[in-house]
């Protein structure tokens, strides 16, 4: 582990021990393997345009639902379309859902858990009934229904995901914040006459972040596969964009007559969870080696 | 025990409250006429009219919220616009499906994805373990439709052992049960690895107790520790997951019944999503999450009954 570890050290080794965290993360199998899914996630986000062989939407209708070959490297869904294009292009749709919608969750939660947990008495007994009311839906219950009548759009689809994912943030926060409130450093601040906002802006929120953003990287891939799932059903991206949920449901609706659409989107759906799962578990197990093997859905 | 009850009960009970307000006025908070959406845009002024008071909409809000609740009380969740049909009937023909369902994947999760645990738990950091434990892992990462759109494709497409869509013949139980193995098992993959997961935890923090200790120092036999002390205490936490569970399960039951076209709640729902049929959703979603919430209720109820070590004045904090 360090150097002053009786094992000789190889220079993998040393390059390891000098990345704080991430360096113990790459030692451990599995962290490597999420690690380097999630890299190839990013490269594929970054450099799309580059590593797309065809433009996205480009039809080629006499090659429709082809298999494998040297010209399509996964084939073609109905339209003809490269699917190896569109699955690297709907990367970029996934992260740009995934994150502005982790990011909603991630403030509103934090704001409504910090005052929450700050004010307590009858505000936090309002706050904390407005959240089980939330929560009292299947999340997928609550999007649909605000879905349907907002309308299926990318932008909708990201409210509705920050909406529905929000709750469990705000609960972080106030757990964190009830316990932080009592600390001896927040009673000096106040005894100084700091402001509310102050104490709670400046003392309690960097103290009570980190586990909200640790919460908000494993939700990464549960957003993701959740925005392909609304998107499978039509509710969320809307075709001709290369959401995977969107070529699934190419895939489904020609699943008769090819099965490349649909094997391929799942892989890549699974693959993208499993990679940010296991990178976030190892991450976590780093980061904390209390708390290890157990998660809330 | 009766204050926590109490308690427990007055919570659930506003939760409701508020998720029957929250469905009632989400029509106003969500720009747009209901009813100009639900009609299209050819609709005469006097349909518009008249499906508008039909869903209340042209009286105050809160006396829409409360003719809501009122009927709700009556038994009574609407009646379906387009058909005419009262929406109860539509409900009472749909529930039975996905409860069956939902029912069925989770006993599914719970006879493979206990013994997983036991077995990864009790051969602790051994390649059986570590393998069991990616298995499973992988298994949570998998999203239902990907399973059900995966099983769809090899039994059904390909290999043409089991049936694609549908329930089966009416009547006919073994065709029933036959059109539900497929729904089943791509609703309980993801349980499976989560229930596979807290169970190995939990048991593991079980074995660690210093009355399992004491049960070993006393010279008690393996099979009779692991079994008769640890695993009843390391299953507490997994009955407590198991309320979510079900509700969860009715949620993504509306992945499956879409894909193998089965009747059910969420079908129900989906279609008239499609169609921008809202008091139909409104009241198909208020009967899932009630669903949802009583299960939950009696989980709890049932935990604090199986662990009395719960503090029953304890603030809720998660």
């Amino acid at each position: 582990m360090s150097q002053y570890s009786e094992k000789p050290t190889s220079r993998m080794d040393q390059l390891l021990d000098r990345i704080p965290v991430l360096g113990d993360v790459l030692r451990r199998p599995l962290g490597l393997v999420g690690f380097t899914i999630v890299a190839l996630f990013i490269f594929a986000v970054i450099f799309a345009p580059a590593i797309a062989p065809y433009d996205y939407a480009r039809q080629d209708i006499p090659n429709r639902l082809q298999a494998p070959s040297a010209d399509y490297w996964l084939g073609t869904d109905h339209l003809g379309r490269d699917l190896f294009s569109r699955l690297v292009y709907g990367s970029r749709i996934a992260l740009g859902t995934a994150i502005p919608a982790v990011s909603i969750a991630l403030v509103a939660g934090t704001l409504l858990g910090l005052i929450a947990g700050y004010v307590g008495g009858q505000v936090d007994d309002i706050l904390i009934i407005i959240m089980d009311s939330l929560q009292a839906f299947p999340s997928i219950m609550l999007s649909l229904t605000i879905l349907a009548l907002l309308g299926p759009s990318l932008v909708n689809v990201i409210l509705v995901i920050g909406l529905t994912w929000m709750p469990n943030y705000a609960r972080v926060i106030r757990a964190q914040t009830l316990a932080a409130r009592e600390k001896a450093y927040v009673e000096a601040e106040r005894s100084l006459g700091a402001s509310d906002r102050r104490i709670l802006l400046s003392h309690i929120l960097p103290n009570v972040i980190a586990p909200a953003f640790l919460l908000a990287a494993m939700d990464l891939p549960w957003v993701i596969t959740f925005e392909a799932g609304l998107s499978f059903m039509g509710l969320g991206v809307r075709p001709p964009t290369p959401s995977w949920g969107v070529i699934l449901s190419d895939g489904f609706n020609n699943i008769r007559l090819s099965p490349w659409p649909i094997t391929w989107s799942g892989v890549v759906l699974v693959l993208t969870t499993l990679g940010f799962t296991l990178f976030g578990e190892t991450l976590r197990d780093v980061l904390d080696p209390r708390i290890s093997g157990s998660r809330g859905m | 025990m009766l204050a926590y009850l109490i308690k427990r009960l007055v919570m659930t009970v506003a939760v409701l409250f508020m998720v029957i307000t929250f469905l009632s006025l989400l029509v106003h908070i969500v720009p747009g006429d209901p009813a100009k959406t639900l009609l299209g845009p050819r609709a005469s002024p006097e349909m518009i009219q008249k499906v508008r008071s039909s869903m209340d909409l042209d009286k105050p809000v809160y006396i829409q919220v409360g003719n809501f609740i009122w009927r709700l009380l009556h038994g009574d969740l609407g009646t379906d616009v387009f058909t005419g049909q009262p929406i109860k009937r539509l409900v009472v023909a749909a529930l039975p499906h996905t409860v069956i369902l939902a029912v069925s994947s989770l006993a599914l999760a719970v006879l493979v994805g206990i013994p997983l645990g036991v077995f990864s738990a009790t051969h602790p950091n051994s390649w059986l373990d570590r393998l069991t434990a990616i298995f499973s892992i992988s298994l949570t990462t998998i999203p239902t439709y990907v399973a059900g759109l995966f099983l769809l494709l090899i039994f059904a497409v390909k290999l043409k052992t089991m049936p694609a869509i549908g329930l089966g013949e009416p009547g006919d139980w073994m065709d029933y049960l036959h059109h539900l193995v497929l729904p089943a098992i791509a609703l309980a993959i993801t349980w499976i690895g989560y229930l596979a997961r807290l169970v190995r935890t939990s048991l593991l923090e079980v074995m660690n107790e210093n009355y399992i200790r004491a049960a070993w120092a006393g010279g008690l036999s393996e099979r009779l520790v692991l079994y008769k002390y640890a695993l009843k205490n390391a299953l507490i936490p997994t009955v407590a997951i198991l309320g979510v569970g079900l509700g969860s399960l009715m949620g993504g039951a509306v992945f499956v019944e879409i894909i193998f076209s089965r009747p059910g709640m969420g079908t129900l729902i989906y279609n008239a999503i499609k169609v921008r049929n809202y008091p139909l959703v409104r009241s198909g979603v208020l009967v899932v999450a009630f669903l949802f919430i009583l299960v939950n209720f009696l989980a709890d109820l049932f935990y604090t009954y199986l662990d009395p070590r719960i503090q029953l004045n304890k603030r809720q904090v998660g």
